[in-house]
């Protein structure tokens, strides 16, 4: 508070964003009964900015995405979205944001077009507005052909897409995407990153989770990473690896007996040794050498890798555990 | 559209401001159950209108035959038709009703994931109970237009007073909607589900429907008085001959007070349920 009255123009209070700010959350809790969902978390999201929420299922994330849409109220904390409290003001907040939510909840009974037409009534928006933006935005996701197509006959990859148009259709300004490609097969994952790519370049605020790291890497410029409800690690995906891990990994397999029994063996061999139930992870700048030196003991790996460090690596030294399990 | 214009009315739809549970929005519900039933329902709805038809040829004519004329509400003999036909459209209103706000409900809400979709937009979940319940009651006066139709074609129609049976159902209609719709909110399973069936059907057959009330023994009646169906019957039975008492604005309070508890009760449970 006393900074208030030195910096008047700088300071970031709930009320008072600072410009470009279009969610502040300030020691965000939610709880259930005894049991703490998020446990005050604290992130700010600038206009335009691609911004993640990367942990296993049950980190919270999902609970995070819905007090930021008001469906879900907070216990405590403060949380202001484009200067609105969701709790208070939900219809109004909802009408900047678009939601594409963890699963497709698409209307069945309607067609494809009908979903977005219908979706946009709930926003109170025009027919003479809905029309032209239904046929804009099938043409974005590629499924102007599937306009009169009933729901239940697209495809896995082209109902997510459907429901990514169909949040699109109130122009939001922010955009939640709450596991958007899980469930999804490569091909249709990367269309639908092309896709979310091109909003992200229209200058929309993206708001992820995923527990995908390659997700997370490809989509987000900025990102927190969250385990048991708590913040454990925020920053870009290319600053948390080099924070949080070495350049490189050598990944070795000794067949699931020895793995464990082997750690000792490699003890010295680059900046830290990681033993998981099916393969043993030495974190080195330099894989390659690793590599050298675990065959110079006279080691022989079943298999062996050599990879960049990834988000996986920085989730696991963060929580000692792995992502997807 | 121009583009500014475009953006123009999204801002629009942006700017007004609603509390969190009404966003004065519920006609875009009801579009969009208008929408889905042209896209397919309309044979199921049709359904509705035939199950109290099929009971009024059966009973109405067929026991009507060996039964004769029985004391109407007036004290007039009329045909064992014309005496259950009134309490027949009563149990369409209330079964119309009911299956939309508890059935239709209990799916949208946890299998089709509808309602969760239109409350990540600007809707309130006062937006959507007020769709539902106009859905209802729209559904509700279709049936009764038709079944009251139906009536006068057999010649069971006498006076012009029976074309308030056609209101009178709508109100039946809106009482059993607004409450089914707040018991529904306690549902999570289908053995659940069918208790509502478990209440239904002995006031569909204990109502005063096929025959009067004073054959019961007088706790029994209280009982039945006590209960909403036999008030709709009563009400409607009056409205059929165009007869009047003193018991007939209680009959009409009876589902005043229901709707408004149910609307109450309604909006309280959404509140728990969607505010949490």
């Amino acid at each position: 508070m006393h900074n208030e009255a030195i910096l008047p123009s700088t300071a970031n209070t709930a009320g008072a964003p600072a410009p470009g700010t279009v969610i502040t959350a300030e020691n965000l809790t939610k709880t259930y009964g005894n049991v703490a969902a998020v446990d005050g978390i604290s992130f700010s999201v600038r206009a335009g900015e691609s911004f993640g929420l990367l942990g296993p299922n049950g980190a919270g994330k999902s609970t995070t995405m819905k007090m930021i849409g008001g469906v879900t109220r907070r216990t405590a904390g403060n949380l202001r979205i484009m200067g609105l409290d969701p709790d208070t003001h939900g219809p109004e907040v909802r009408a900047h944001l678009g939601v594409v939510p963890q699963q497709d909840n698409l209307d069945e009974e309607l067609r494809v077009r009908d979903n977005l037409l219908v979706y946009g009534r709930y926003f109170g928006l025009p027919l003479s507005y809905l029309k032209p933006k239904a046929d804009e935005l099938l043409e974005f996701a590629q499924l102007t052909d599937k306009a009169k197509s009933k729901v239940d006959a697209l495809s896995g990859g082209m109902k997510r897409r459907l429901t990514i148009a169909r949040s699109l259709i109130n122009e939001p300004r922010i955009l939640l995407l709450d596991e958007p490609t899980t469930g999804l097969d490569p091909q249709a994952r990367h269309i639908l990153w092309d896709r979310l790519f091109r909003l992200k370049e229209q200058g929309v605020t993206l708001i992820l989770t995923t527990h995908y790291m390659d997700e997370a890497e490809q989509l987000c410029d900025r990102l927190i990473v969250v385990d048991k409800g708590r913040i454990m690690a925020e920053g870009s995906p290319a600053r948390l690896i080099r924070e949080h891990s070495t350049r490189e990994v050598l990944e070795l397999r000794f067949g699931s007996e020895r793995n464990t029994t082997i750690a000792v063996e490699l003890d010295g061999i680059g900046e830290r040794l990681e033993v998981l139930p099916d393969r043993v992870l030495i974190y080195a700048a330099d894989g390659e050498s690793a590599l050298e030196q675990v065959a110079s003991r006279g080691l022989r790996p079943l298999t062996s890798l050599v990879r960049r460090s990834s988000l996986e690596d920085v989730f696991l030294r963060l929580t000692g555990r792995s992502l997807v399990d | 559209m121009s583009l500014t214009a475009r953006r123009g009315a999204a801002d629009q739809a942006r700017n007004r401001t609603f509390g969190p549970l009404y966003s004065r929005n519920a006609r875009a519900v009801i579009s969009r159950g208008m929408k889905a039933t042209m896209g397919g329902h309309w044979l199921v709805m049709l359904s509705g209108f035939f199950e109290p038809v099929l009971f009024l040829v059966s009973m109405g004519v067929g026991m009507g035959a060996i039964v004769g004329a029985v004391e109407g509400p007036d004290g007039t003999p009329v045909s064992y038709a014309a005496y259950i036909a009134p309490a027949l459209l009563a149990v369409s209103a209330m079964n119309g009703a009911v299956y939309d706000s508890t059935w239709n409900v209990f799916f949208k809400m946890n299998f089709a994931k509808l309602y969760q979709g239109m409350l990540y937009t600007s809707l309130g979940p006062l937006d959507i109970a007020l769709g539902e319940i106009f859905l209802a009651l729209l559904r509700g006066m279709l049936y009764a237009t038709g079944f009251t139709a139906v009536m006068a074609m057999m010649g069971l129609i006498t006076t012009p007073w029976a074309l308030l049976m056609i209101p009178a159902s709508v109100l039946i209609a809106f009482g059993f909607a607004s409450l089914g719709m707040a018991v529904t909110s306690f549902m999570k399973t289908f053995q659940q589900m069918d208790w509502i069936t478990f209440i239904m059907l002995p006031m569909f057959l204990f109502s005063a429907t096929f025959y009067p009330l004073t054959v019961y023994p007088q706790p029994i009646q209280w009982l039945i008085q006590a209960m909403p169906l036999w008030h709709g019957v009563e009400l409607l039975r009056q409205i059929s001959v165009g007869t009047f008492t003193a018991a007939t604005p209680l009959h009409i309070g009876y589902y005043l007070v229901m709707t408004a508890l149910g609307m109450l009760f309604t909006t309280v449970r959404l509140r728990q349920l969607f505010l949490k």
